[in-house]
């Protein structure tokens, strides 16, 4: 072997092409299987993908770096499961360009967050974390109450259908509307959101104000969405999968 | 500092359009654009551009350059990439202490997008890992590269292309950062025009090297440029994979990555480990092998060792990206193969850090005298520290105490703090006064100054951080006598503060020690003698 080196680094290609070969085996081992996700990775009937107002509320998610705090991740750990709910299967981020699973907890898991606090808690807590908790030490962000720009709704969504995230034509077309009527439950639109999304949607007004479309509104229903896009979970923690 | 008086008639010509084409792209993605990030971005590289055409169009009809300059080697970019390192370093270090004090004070920041943590805190990952860290890489490997190669580099233009489009890059980067744009991806939250643009610098530098490596007088290739050839390709490979995406539209920053959920994470920390594998070690282990044994005067103490730890961190740290992953929903057997080459990897990571130390038998006197030696001697011992915590740390059990904890911070900044940026101290330290024809620093008790607050920071930041990291595990998983959890989620964060506020200090030295090395570099560059001393062996021409 040192004798192979010793001729190895007289050419210098030579060490190239070594050096690909040696640094490739491991990836392709550990992340080709992987390419059979759909044999692997079981699908939940009932999994739904986010609607346009949940997708721009992840976008600005991203945009305001939460994930570097808070993990979208349960380990299959007791006390994880005690705390938290039950632990996140592979499915639940089938959809998910990128998956937001996270690396740290300066701030809690929110894999099970959605519909844990009322809409006007999250409002409140974004706005001033410490008026709700008051040693809590997260940055407020009081700039989501400004109106939300929709512009980009529609060609992000087309975006993922291409990637395979079952959005249909339909739902690519009415991105702009289905958003604006998620936050409105007085509206015609909404009917069109049970329809393409399910009846287990949250169709309210969750800044509080029907009449403005704020970036709250999208951040607090990506929020309320998290942990609710299907019951498997929920489902094999009961024994009802008998896994 | 980006001096044309090197470049030749052609050169010059090639530098000239090349400044007008990145005008031109810059204009174009502004065009495309019409708003936004991209439209900012955009208009950055066009501004660059136009000073480079003022730059390099002021020289275009000057007087040729004398040929002797052959008879050299080609320093001016390295000097230009070691004043990136260090303004990074100040830059992105001062964003790393402020926002540890976010978290300690949290309502420090204005309530302006812009300086809130989330934002921040990639500006500071970006900026040391890929400003500091990547700039340091590339100007010391173009140094290492021509003397361990006894030539000049090839060409004159290509060296600047890299340095000053890489730049560009981490520019567009933290920029797009605090604008709200972002991937989100870890250590790659760069948007997609900026990767691709990563790629085509990447793609030049590989090729200089190459073409460098061609041209030696030594039939061997040292064991420094295996390391940096390592870095070079592997960082290549890594970041085309991982940050394959789809834009949402020519004219707009955001884009989706072609990976989704339990697949997206496999591929995104067999990329975030393999960064810390390939970018903060392999490149520096190149410059360890290189400047510890100039410096200390001694031949690396086994060559054998060498190779097999070379060989030994190539194959093996490839595989250790999913123990990122422990008790999630990667598949078993991914997080078991993860574990177990992260203990093996124990392994060619001792023989490296080993190999460094023994090289030192016979020069510990020089150690004690020399600070710059001195960085580099901590700098192996944190790494052979780090690669210890690293192994133990991806052993399941351990990893389901240390997870998603400050112990994870601690481990990275012990690598990062303790091996990475020492031995960029070190090679700074020894570089600048070489390439300003001078014996030593302008200053010597300032690197003695530089060197124990770099260690007191450390030290401070990374226990504080063990300790925050083990009283966080033990108070989440603590169930009291009736099986109910002892803690809330917020008493946990609440017996973080003493810690938070001891990272802060600790990262506060850290910073100081490094405004004193860019002030004291400054100085010896300003108080130059004249350029490096040592010379390429060039051909001479036939009677």
């Amino acid at each position: 072997m040192l004798k192979l080196h010793y001729n190895l680094e007289k050419l210098s290609m030579g060490l190239v092409v070594a050096i690909i070969v040696a640094a490739s085996i491991g990836g392709i081992v550990e992340i080709a299987p992987l390419f059979t996700i759909d044999e692997t990775v079981e699908i939940p009937d009932d999994l739904r993908p986010h609607t346009p107002l949940e997708l721009a509320g992840r976008e600005i998610y991203m945009r305001e770096g939460c994930y570097a705090c808070h993990s979208q991740m349960v380990r299959s750990l007791a006390d994880e499961l005690d705390r938290y709910g039950p632990y996140s299967l592979a499915s639940e981020s089938a959809y998910d360009h990128p998956m937001l699973w996270g690396s740290k907890r300066t701030g809690p898991d929110l894999a099970r967050l959605g519909e844990k606090y009322s809409d006007a808690w999250h409002v409140q807590h974004l706005i001033d974390p410490r008026s709700v908790v008051p040693a809590s030490i997260m940055p407020a962000y009081p700039w989501l109450m400004r109106r939300l720009d929709t512009g980009l709704l529609r060609d992000s969504m087309a975006t993922l259908a291409r990637l395979g995230v079952p959005y249909g034509d339909d739902a690519v077309a009415a991105a702009q509307a289905d958003a604006l009527a998620q936050a409105r439950p007085d509206s015609d639109g909404v009917d069109g959101v049970f329809e393409r999304y399910g009846e287990d949607v949250a169709v309210r007004a969750f800044d509080g104000d029907p009449a403005v479309l704020t970036e709250m509104d999208a951040v607090v229903a990506y929020l309320q969405s998290l942990g609710r896009l299907t019951d498997a979970p929920y489902g094999i923690l009961a024994g009802e999968d008998g896994e | 500092m980006i001096a044309a008086g090197a470049l030749g008639m052609t050169e010059r010509k090639v530098a000239f359009a090349l400044s007008f084409a990145l005008a031109v792209l810059g204009l174009v993605m502004a065009a495309a654009a019409g708003q936004g990030v991209m439209a900012v971005h955009g208009a950055m590289a066009m501004l660059l551009g136009i000073f480079l055409i003022f730059r390099t169009g002021g020289a275009l009809y000057d007087d040729g350059p004398a040929d002797e300059r052959f008879e050299r080697y080609y320093d001016a970019p390295t000097r230009f990439g070691i004043a990136m390192t260090l303004v990074w370093a100040i830059v992105a270090m001062a964003v790393g202490v402020w926002v540890a004090a976010l978290l300690y004070w949290p309502e420090g920041t204005p309530a302006v997008p812009w300086t809130s943590f989330g934002r921040l805190r990639p500006v500071h990952t970006t900026g040391i890992i890929f400003g500091f860290g990547g700039n340091a890489l590339i100007a010391t490997s173009f140094h290492v590269l021509q003397r361990t190669a006894r030539a000049r580099l090839a060409e004159h233009v290509s060296p600047w292309f890299v340095l000053i489009g890489y730049n560009l890059f981490c520019l567009w980067a933290v920029s797009g950062y605090v604008l709200g744009s972002t991937q989100s991806k870890e250590y790659a939250e760069a948007e997609w025009y900026a990767d691709l643009w990563l790629v085509i610098v990447w793609v030049v530098y590989f090729v200089l090297y190459m073409r460098t490596l061609a041209r030696r007088h030594e039939p061997h290739i040292y064991v420094a440029n295996w390391y940096y050839l390592a870095f070079i390709l592997v960082v290549a490979m890594l970041h085309i994979v991982n940050n394959i995406a789809l834009p949402v539209g020519w004219g707009v920053a955001e884009s989706f990555p072609v990976w989704a959920g339990v697949q997206d994470a496999m591929v995104q920390w067999w990329y975030g480990h393999n960064a810390v594998a390939f970018f903060l070690t392999a490149g520096f282990l190149a410059m360890l092998y290189y400047f510890l044994p100039v410096r200390s005067g001694r031949p690396i103490w086994s060559y054998r060792l060498s190779i097999v730890s070379f060989w030994g961190i190539v194959f093996f740290y490839v595989w250790v990206g999913s123990h990122h992953l422990h008790y999630t929903a990667l598949p078993y057997w991914a997080q078991t193969l993860g574990m177990t080459f992260s203990v093996m990897l124990l392994v060619p990571s001792w023989a490296a850090a080993g190999n460094a130390i023994a090289t030192l038998n016979g020069a510990w006197h020089k150690v004690r005298d020399d600070a710059t030696l001195r960085f580099m001697f901590v700098a192996a011992v944190f790494y052979g520290l780090s690669t210890f915590e690293g192994s133990f740390l991806a052993i399941r059990p351990v990893n389901s105490l240390s997870h998603y904890t400050d112990w994870t911070v601690g481990h990275v900044h012990s690598g990062t703090l303790g091996w990475v940026a020492m031995i960029v101290f070190g090679a700074i330290y020894t570089v600048v006064p070489q390439l300003s024809g001078r014996d030593a620093m302008v200053s010597l008790r300032a690197i003695e100054w530089h060197f124990w607050l770099a260690v007191g920071g450390t030290l401070v930041y990374t226990v504080s951080m063990w300790n925050a990291g083990i009283v966080q595990g033990l108070m989440w998983r603590a169930y009291d006598e009736n099986g109910a959890l002892s803690y809330s989620f917020i008493e946990s964060v609440q017996a973080m503060a003493p810690y938070y506020l001891a990272r802060t200090v600790g990262g506060g030295m850290f910073l100081m020690g490094a405004v004193i090395c860019a002030w004291n570099c400054r100085a010896t560059m300003r108080a130059a003698r004249g350029e490096a001393p040592d010379r390429p062996i060039v051909a001479q021409p036939a009677e």
